[in-house]
Formats: structure tokens, sequence, C-alpha cells
């Protein structure tokens, strides 16, 4: 799979920091600091208490596929990587959910629970893209 | 809608084209007015009743259109389920005294238009809109991939099986093959579903609606002008709506829907549950999103659709009938079917379906589902027996 052709996410009301943080392969996470929870997709409120405290920390780029789909056309898809992929839903760790592809595995391999860890694929400015790639001793089936 | 809104307005004319071909010869607003017309005069109405209109994109441009100057307006659009919630929202403002006699009205030719050279009527994304940020560029196909999550989803938690699904697909082929205008007629196995090729994994091709061209209308009005008209009235028993994400990675649990809450409501307010129920039109986008509203509406456990339909309980001769039109998986799908459970409820509950008519059908569940599992809107319809 390749970047080529992926539509480039723009940067959303209170998600600079995030974004800025997939410079450096950091995978940050809004918290708010009243109810002491993070929260996903990055907002300028939180999404509980619309409180407006909030405080970026890094998370520890693992969690475990909650959702997949193998998508074997790619009809109306911006996406050059060609199908069949994976797109996923990944519970991190910390407790949010955020879609990615689930890459560096046969798209056959991929199963609900499967414990994963982030991997980064570069965009055009300088960003990347946070992907998500079998953790270490995660057993093809 | 609470109880004391329970049968106070009745469905009393009902319209909708599809065609074998998946195409139409109408389109736009000369398809929109065409239904109008043909509801109205199933109803015994005509264009001067009417003083409500509900439409998808613009209520306003609707009357326009009609030459008419309604005193109650909606342009509400919940996707797939806007009908039902349309319906909804009309019942109570009948009930409230905003209005006597409400049109809702649905016409969409995605076939036609690409015959035509016409752009697709997508929805248009700005880039505030988080789906462009968090979903999209990750090549999400929609609408299919967020439906095939919820299936492995469901598989995972559950154990459903990809036969499973399919068989919903064979059931709801059988009853098309009773309905003259349905898209798709001949007869499939659980092997022909599992053979197509995947769309998005585990959905097949024949897990997935279709794409035709499309139109209905409803009308509706009050009890008490009901009981003169020309039909027998189709009284609105209990109406709710409840919708929890706009984007498949918000939705909060991928294998149970809004569907429990507006499903809930919906029956509180007719005093009914699932085991009064003769017929459910539940919106099948694709094979799973039909056995999720098996499980939220009540009609069987959470967890428990893939057996609850593996023997074709809800096919014909089965003690379920569901989408006895031939659903979206077989009769028609222009984009936003909700209509069509509509219209197929009212005419079962007035016996006039005949091959497929279902016998003695005194209550129907028309549940829409819209956007990606988002926004579920549940009606409880009945016969003037059930008051």
């Amino acid at each position: 799979m390749t970047g080529a052709g992926r539509l480039e996410p723009p940067v959303g009301q209170g998600a600079e920091p995030f974004w800025e943080g997939t410079r450096d392969r950091q995978l940050l996470l809004p918290w708010c600091t009243a109810c002491r929870r993070p929260f996903f997709y990055p907002r300028p409120f939180c999404p509980v208490c619309l409180g407006r405290d909030i405080e970026w920390r890094r998370a520890s780029g693992d969690g475990s596929v909650y959702a997949f789909t193998v998508e074997h056309r790619t009809e109306g898809v911006p996406f050059a990587g060609g199908a069949p992929f994976v797109v996923g839903l990944v519970a991190l760790d910390e407790g949010v959910r955020l879609m990615a592809n689930i890459v560096g595995c046969p798209t056959g391999d991929v199963r609900v629970g499967m414990a994963v860890t982030v991997s980064w694929e570069a965009l055009s400015d300088g960003r990347h893209l946070p992907l998500f790639t079998p953790q270490p001793g995660e057993r093809a089936s | 809608m609470t109880g004391d809104l329970r049968g106070r307005a009745a469905i009393v004319g009902v319209a909708d084209a599809a065609s074998p071909t998946g195409q139409l010869e109408r389109t736009g607003r000369d398809l929109e007015a065409a239904m109008v017309a043909e509801a109205l005069a199933d109803a015994g109405l005509t264009l001067d009743d009417v003083d409500g209109v509900c439409h998808t994109t613009s209520s306003m441009g609707l009357a326009e259109s009609l030459g008419i100057h309604p005193t109650f307006t909606d342009s509400t659009n919940t996707g797939g389920s806007s009908f039902e919630v349309h319906a909804e929202h009309a019942a109570a403002a009948i009930a409230g005294g905003l209005c006597e006699v409400v049109v809702s009205v649905y016409a969409s030719t995605p076939r036609s238009d690409r015959r035509l050279g016409r752009p697709p009527r997508r929805p248009a994304r700005g880039v505030d809109d988080p789906l462009v940020e968090w979903e999209l560029p990750y090549g999400l196909r929609l609408p299919m991939a967020p439906y095939a999550m919820a299936a492995t989803r469901h598989m995972a938690e559950f154990g459903t099986s990809p036969e499973q699904l399919a068989q919903i697909a064979v059931s709801t082929r059988a009853w098309a093959a009773m309905n003259p205008r349905a898209r798709y007629r001949e007869p499939i196995t659980v092997d022909d579903v599992l053979a197509s090729p995947f769309e998005c994994e585990p959905l097949h091709r024949l897990d997935c609606c279709l794409v035709t061209d499309g139109a209905g209308a409803f009308v509706m009005t009050s009890a008490e002008r009901a009981r003169a008209l020309a039909k027998p009235p189709v009284y609105v028993l209990g109406a709710a709506s409840c919708h929890d994400h706009a984007m498949i990675s918000q939705m909060p649990d991928l294998t149970t829907t809004p569907g429990v809450v507006s499903g809930r409501r919906a029956f509180a307010a007719a005093g009914l549950g699932p085991d009064d129920v003769d017929l459910l039109m539940g919106y099948d986008s694709f094979t799973i999103t039909a056995l999720l509203h098996l499980e939220d509406l009540g009609f069987c456990a959470k967890g428990e659709g893939g057996p609850f339909v593996a023997d074709g309980r809800t096919g014909p001769g089965g003690a379920l009938p569901m989408n006895t039109n031939g659903g979206g998986l077989s009769y028609t799908h222009p984009g936003m079917y909700g209509m069509f459970l509509i219209v197929e409820a009212v005419r079962q509950l007035r016996g006039e379906c005949g091959e497929r008519q279902v016998p003695d059908v005194d209550v129907a569940v028309a549940h829409g589902s819209g956007l990606v599992l988002s926004c579920m809107s549940t009606l409880v319809l009945g016969t003037g027996a059930t008051l």
C-alpha cells in the first residue's frame, strides 16, 4: 500500500496539536482536565462537559482492533494503494476509538481483538497519518 | 410521541414507483408531482386539501413546485429514515392542530441520472466535516464499509455467520418473487449470496441493497377526517426516533443501534410490543442492517439475530413476515429507502398486496435507518381494529 492518492486530512477546529504531533510521529490525545479522560476526535471542547481546558498527552500507541472490513473494491474511493485493504476501528488502551488502516500483515490475518500498535505514513506536508500494525507476538491464524 | 397521540392521525394515501428495469421515465420535480397526485387520488383528496409538506431537501421548493402555501413545513433529512421521521412529525403536528393534511414525497433516480449524464447527487462534504478529517483518508467506502464493520463486530461478539446474514437476502428475495415491480425476482440460495463477490468483507454483493430509480409519497390526516375518505385509515399508533452518531467511528457500540430507544418508545406509545406485530418493514440497506433491527426492536435478544433468521422465519410462510415488497435488497433502493417501508406497510394493512399479501395484518412496524446506523425511526401502524 502506498500513500499516493490518499485524501489528505484537513486540520479541523481544535485538532492543530494532534496534527503537529504527527510531524514527530507522536500520537497525542486531547484530555479534558475536568473529566480527567481523553476524547476523540479532537475538538476545542470536551464532548462530555463542554469544558475548554484541554491537555494534550502522548498516547502509548497501543490498542486492539474493535471492528474492521476488508475493502475489495475502491470504486468512488480516493485510495491508490489498491484493493484489498483493511479499514478498521482501533480501541486505544487509553479508552478512545479511532479509524485507521490495519497494515503490515495479510488482510486475511486481521481479527477483532488483535493487538496493534501505531505506525506512520508520511503525508505531503510533513504531517503523518497514523496507521496500525499487529503487535509483535500477534500470530497469523 | 406519547401515548395520547395514539390513533390521532392516519395515513390515508400512498404511492410508489419502481420498475424491474431499475429505471423510471420521469425524474425530479416531475416525478414528485406524479407521486403526490397518485397518493392524493389514493386518499380521495386534492392538492387544495394539503396544508403541510415534508421533503428531505427543501419543503419550500416542493411547495413552490406544487403551487401550494402550507402552514406546516418540514425539511428534515436523517438519511434513509427521513420519511419515518416525517411521519412522526406530521402526526404530532396534526394532533397539535398545526395542519390537517400533510404530504411527504421522495423521488431519486440515480440510474437515470447516470444514463442522462447528470452528476451523481453525493452529499457535499466541507473540510470542516469530521468525516473528511478522521475517516475518508483511510479509503472508507461509503456506505458499505461501516456496515461491514458492524458485521465483523457482530460476528466476533456473537458468532453470527455469513450464512445467517445471507439467509436474510434469500428470504427477502422470496418475497420479491411475488412483486411484479421488483428489480430482482429470481430465487437465490445462501450459496448464491456467499458466491457473489465481496464488496466490503464480510458483506458480499448480494448482502448489499440495490441502486435503482424510485419514488413514493404518503398523505396523512387527522383520524376524524380519515374516516370519511376513500380507503380504510391506517392509524399511527406510535412513533419515535433517536440518533447517536453521524460517522461510524463515533458509534458507541457497533452491535447496538439507537433503534433500541426509538423502538421502545414507539411500542410504549402504541401500548404494543414485538409479539403484537404482524409485519415488520425493517430498513435493509444491507443484510446486517435488518439483523440489527430484529434484535434492537426486541423480536429476539441481542446477539440472537443469526439463529432467529436462519430457518427462514422472515420469509414467506415464516412467523415474522419482513420486507414483503422485496426490500432494498431486491425491490428498489434509490438512496433513502424509508418511504417504501411506509408504503408497503400501509398496503399490507389495507390488504392490497395480492399474491404476497400477509393474512390478517393488523399491526405493522416501519423501521427506518439513516446514514450509517445513525438515526433510527420507528412507526407502529395499525388498522381500525387496533383502536
